[in-house]
């Protein structure tokens, strides 16, 4: 016997982009994987691997959180949004206009996990200063160094959501 | 990168988390937020053979307001920690530590317990919490004890927790009148993790002196240190600015820290002193106001 079979597979149930998902789960997988691998979500990245960059951010019951750092199975039974499930059918989220308005990307590597912590910010701060901004970017790296276009992108679409449609 | 394989288990209860624990023993490790325990495991510093999830036990987040503490429960996350209406009413100290721990995703996900059961050196909150004087519930099969704050940090990443005994409040007594906490930090500006930092309350007399204080530092040893020296100068002082740099500058007195490719002992003892000042004029300044 492996060691990999000696532990049961855990069941779990998790809401992903609000769709459910039943899969059995090796324990060790991290929920960057299993969004990536099992439900072949890909637009969440996988940077640094060592909860830095970023990069694999998503929401999990509406917080952002570090995808890389969290188990599939501590998800069970949570709602989790991804880059895929920002826009609503062709609209895209005002952050996802924002960064295409403002150039809030270069090589596009860091960008879903700059987009949602910036919903994050913007969910729980309508009216969030350039320093907040910066302090809730503190978790995200861009490695083009675009930082001041993604402030600015940021900018863009916390005035956009303040607007009634 | 993966931890090795585990197994897991979620925890229902804290019975049922401490029946785990006797169960697999060694093998076992607690699972709170995993935002230590998750890093050190795909490194392979660590390899436990079985979680056992807290995280699915009901009863153990939040924030209240009972005889005279307050009693935050051991699952709850920094971000609610920092964002707690009772913890910047009456512990502002321990709203600033908790809002600079990480980063915004790791505040969303890392917890009060996890953070100081794991008792990382360059850890923020056993440094405000050592400042606050609060103490520290822990169940075991054979009941319930209370851990003071200076008895709790005992070396690096450890505590005085026994192996059977779960971590499930932190008590943090409300400041009498006229009290000012604060917290300051240097962080390291790669990792954000503390360099040095310092951890202050202050009552002041109606007359402007120092009535009480508890000082506090972090980076300098294996967990928080009380800065009884600079206790001792502020002691029954009008709190001058003078006073305070003073006071300030004993707050590394013999202390023994180790130089690293960040800073060296030297340069610690020096900002030690610097965000001991820091931290004594924010609540000096505080405990004005109130």
């Amino acid at each position: 016997m492996t060691a990999e079979a000696q532990y049961a597979a855990v069941p779990i149930t998790v809401t992903v982009n609000g769709v459910k998902h039943e899969a059995a789960v090796e324990p060790r997988t991290l929920l960057v994987y299993f969004l990536r691998e099992h439900l072949n979500l890909t637009g969440t990245h996988v940077g640094c691997d060592t909860s830095q960059c970023g990069a694999c951010t998503v929401h999990l019951n509406g917080r952002a959180v570090k995808s890389c750092t969290v188990l599939a199975v501590q998800a069970n039974g949570a709602e989790v949004k991804t880059i895929e499930g920002l826009a609503e059918g062709d609209a895209f989220h005002p952050v996802q206009e924002g960064f295409r308005e403002k150039h809030g990307l270069q090589c596009g590597y860091c960008t879903p996990g700059m987009i949602m912590t910036a919903v994050h910010l913007l969910e729980t701060n309508s009216h969030p200063s350039e320093d907040d901004i910066k302090h809730a970017l503190e978790g995200n790296i861009c490695r083009c160094t675009g930082y001041i276009n993604i402030v600015e992108s940021i900018k863009w679409a916390a005035e956009k959501m303040r607007k009634p449609a | 990168m993966f931890p090795a394989s585990f197994g897991y288990v979620a925890a229902r209860s804290v019975a049922e988390a401490l029946e785990l624990m006797a169960k697999h023993g060694d093998d076992g490790k607690l699972l709170a937020g995993g935002h230590s325990l998750i890093p050190a495991m795909k490194l392979r510093l660590q390899s436990p053979r079985m979680l056992i999830d807290l995280g699915t036990v009901p009863g153990l987040r939040g924030v209240k307001e009972e005889a005279g503490q307050l009693v935050i429960g051991a699952l709850t996350i920094h971000a609610d920690v920092a964002a707690s209406e009772l913890v910047r009413k009456h512990l502002p100290g321990l709203s600033d530590a908790a809002s600079v721990i990480g980063d915004l995703q790791v505040r969303n996900r890392g917890t009060i317990g996890g953070s100081v059961a794991h008792a990382d050196p360059a850890a923020d909150l056993p440094v405000i919490l050592t400042a606050l004087n609060a103490s520290f519930v822990a169940q075991s099969p054979s009941g319930s004890r209370t851990l003071a704050v200076d008895d709790f940090f005992t070396d690096f990443y450890t505590t005085a927790l026994n192996a059977d005994e779960i971590l499930t409040e932190i008590r943090v007594p409300i400041p009498p009148a006229a009290t000012g906490t604060a917290y300051a930090k240097l962080p390291h500006p790669a990792s954000g993790y503390v360099v040095v930092s310092a951890g202050a309350l202050i009552t002041r007399q109606a007359s402007g002196s120092c009535a009480a204080s508890r000082i506090a530092v972090g980076g300098l040893g294996s967990g928080p240190l009380r800065a009884v020296a600079t206790e001792l100068e502020l002691q029954g002082k009008p709190l001058t600015p003078q006073i305070i740099a003073a006071a300030a500058a004993k707050a590394a007195e013999e202390t023994d820290p180790v130089d690293d490719t960040y800073a060296n002992a030297d340069y610690k003892r020096h900002v030690a002193a610097v965000y001991a000042r820091k931290a004594i004029e924010a609540a000096v300044e505080r405990a004005s106001r109130v």
